[in-house]
């Protein structure tokens, strides 16, 4: 289950077969049409700025997600929507509507997030928990933290700065997020293609055993990945407080899927060792198109999750296919 | 070859240690609960606690054979809710048609598992994030047939589940009759398949064994006992609720982890899982019974199925292998 697969490639397929990328923005620009079609004015301007806001969060959450993904060996983060609104939430205690706070309210947030993915990654490691496993009951335990945390009752406000920082406009009437979110993707893609832990993580990712016997340091690589993913997820459920301004105790609880369907559309292999932040960045841009246009047709939302369940399988038999047992 | 007898003794040794881990983890159970729950052996508490544990019991039992195929089933939480909320909409308060209602959760139960073995087995995709993916689409359908917590269950079922034969209560029948359904299965060819199949599927399918049928059945199998698992839900609450599955998920797979069997498949049995499955609902008993504050009952909770989780880990850190 967790041993580390390298797909070889499909040749005669790969051939004709463009790249993710290409393919996943080409599906978000169908969608767009789509959307005008069914509904005139969904490719609107101010419509579509909006649709980037929201692709922001999901987008900022998927960083890290993407990271722990290309680390392989079953490398998933489920604890991400969880930790982005626990973040959320002691932001906006700490915060509480001033300035002055900005500063001590995301640095713990970052930290507590940090922290929780530090234990997600020595689970992974040291105690071999598989991720999906591992991080799937942290959710439960963060969500007892919040409850712990709060007494049940979210409290506090976001700082006008933050709020202003995020929901200002400030070239072309595009708001600021979009910027942040501009700004942390490309952080994102030096991280993966221009540090020694970006190499590192795709050389664990793609052959662990290699990576071991080359003098990669497998465990601190993994666990810092984890580490990365929660603070990423933290970074935006603050981005998340500033936008909404007050908090609630689900607030970025349904980001889970999503991160993931988006870091699979993006091209970037479950199985890990191949893949980039860039075709997530556009995975989220695709899942939260396709979301506007399922409320544009009045799909409830019982509905919608059944979709997006079904979307991530026919995503994964797209790309997530394991090896035939004859080959 | 003595590498490999040496480790097959290896293997068996961790099994048995493991087993008697479980055992003792019960004993230290029980005796926390009864110490601290003061008419805990009293024929209500009892009636009442057991009524409680077969849900809980019923999925770990189709976890575990999941898990032994080599696979994990993270939508059997999902596959739960679908059931008991179509059961519960089918039955409507009606006994004559209860018995329709657990037909119908059944169906449910192997449909679901059906296309879970369809999309593994066939479409070979990880496991893992095939079931989450399902887990969605099953726990939105079952937003769409029961938006809100609602419907009812004949009293006539209600009352017989808590009720005793004999001083001997029928939930501990139930639970009894689930680990001798595991025991008739155990001695079937497909269980047989199962094993080989989560033990090395390579060799499993050198030596003529149908892998990709197995991991079908293996989880058919998993989808009926969630499908019993709703049916026990909704004896014990005796209404419908679309969230009622969301943490047995975890739970299921604490259960099994706990009862010994490797998550890596091939080894263990439902045996342990059903005692798994008790320790960790006496464990939510004693936290309810400690006094443990409200606001941190879940976080406690949590805290515990991450540490059983750990405990599966605990041999490997042993052994120091180079990491996995």
């Amino acid at each position: 289950m967790s041993t580390p697969v390298v797909d070889t490639p499909r040749r005669g397929l790969t051939a004709w077969r463009p790249g993710p990328v290409a393919l996943a923005g080409t599906v978000a620009v169908a969608l767009v049409i789509a959307g005008e079609i069914v509904s005139p004015g969904f490719a609107g301007y101010g419509q579509l700025v909006n649709l980037m806001r929201v692709a922001a969060f999901l987008g900022v959450i998927a960083i890290g997600q993407t990271i722990v993904i290309i680390a392989g060996g079953g490398g998933v983060d489920l604890s991400v929507g969880k930790v982005a609104t626990f973040s959320a939430i002691i932001g906006s205690r700490v915060m509480a509507g001033d300035d002055a706070n900005i500063v001590p309210a995301v640095a713990l947030a970052l930290l507590v997030a940090a922290a929780i993915g530090l234990v997600n990654g020595l689970g992974v490691t040291l105690l071999r928990i598989p991720p999906f496993v591992m991080t799937l009951g942290m959710i439960g335990v963060v969500q007892g933290l919040i409850l712990a945390y709060t007494g049940g009752q979210a409290e506090g406000r976001a700082a006008p700065a933050l709020t202003s920082l995020v929901n200002g406009r400030v070239i072309l009437d595009l708001p600021g997020l979009l910027f942040l979110w501009l700004l942390l993707g490309l952080l994102a893609v030096w991280l993966l293609r221009r540090t020694t832990f970006g190499w590192s993580l795709f050389a664990v990712g793609a052959n662990r055993t290699a990576a071991e016997l080359t003098g990669v340091r497998v465990n601190r690589t993994l666990i810092l990945a984890y580490v990365l993913s929660a603070t990423f997820a933290g970074l935006a459920g603050i981005l998340l407080l500033g936008y909404t301004e007050s908090v609630f105790l689900d607030l970025a609880d349904q980001y889970m899927l999503p991160s993931v369907a988006a870091v699979v559309i993006g091209g970037t292999l479950l199985a890990g060792g191949i893949g980039g932040y860039a075709g997530t960045a556009v995975g989220a841009i695709v899942l939260t198109v396709l979301q506007g246009l399922l409320t544009t047709l009045d799909i409830g939302g019982a509905w919608r999750t059944v979709v997006n369940g079904v979307v991530l399988l026919v995503l994964l038999s797209l790309y997530g296919r394991q090896r035939r047992l004859r080959s | 070859m003595t590498g490999a007898a040496a480790g097959l003794v290896d293997r068996v040794r961790g099994v048995q240690l493991s087993g008697l881990a479980t055992v003792a983890m019960l004993v230290v159970a029980v005796a926390v609960n009864s110490a601290l729950q003061p008419n805990f052996w009293d024929s209500y508490a009892l009636t009442s606690n057991f009524a409680t544990f077969v849900p809980l019991v019923a999925i770990a039992v189709g976890q575990t054979i999941v898990v032994l195929s080599g696979g994990l089933d993270l939508s059997l939480g999902a596959q739960v809710t679908l059931a008991s909320v179509v059961a519960v909409q089918v039955v409507d308060g009606s006994l004559d048609r209860f018995p329709l209602a657990v037909a119908a959760a059944l169906g449910v139960g192997l449909a679901c598992g059906a296309l879970n073995g369809l999309v593994v087995a066939l479409l070979r995709l990880q496991p893992i994030v095939a079931t989450f993916a399902t887990s969605f689409v099953f726990s939105g359908l079952a937003l769409v047939v029961l938006p809100t917590p609602g419907g009812s269950v004949p009293f006539e079922i209600t009352t017989a589940y808590r009720d005793s034969v004999l001083g001997v209560p029928v939930a501990l029948l139930l639970i009894v009759a689930l680990a001798l359904v595991w025991l008739v299965l155990r001695r079937h060819r497909v269980l047989r398949h199962v094993y080989a199949v989560g033990g090395d599927a390579d060799a499993a399918y050198a030596s003529l064994v149908p892998v990709a049928r197995t991991r079908v059945w293996a989880y058919v199998l998993g989808g009926l006992f969630a499908a019993l698992s709703a049916l026990a839900i909704l004896a014990n609450t005796g209404s419908g609720d679309p969230f009622v599955g969301n943490e047995l998920t975890l739970a299921s797979v604490a259960a099994v982890v706990i009862g010994g069997t490797a998550l890596a498949g091939g080894r263990g049995g439902a045996g342990g899982s059903v005692l798994g499955a008790i320790v960790l609902a006496l464990v939510t008993n004693i936290i309810f019974f400690a006094d443990v504050p409200t606001d941190y009952r879940q976080l406690v909770n949590g805290a515990v199925i991450i540490l059983a989780l750990a405990l599966a880990g605990i041999p490997a850190l042993q052994k120091r292998r180079p990491s996995a």
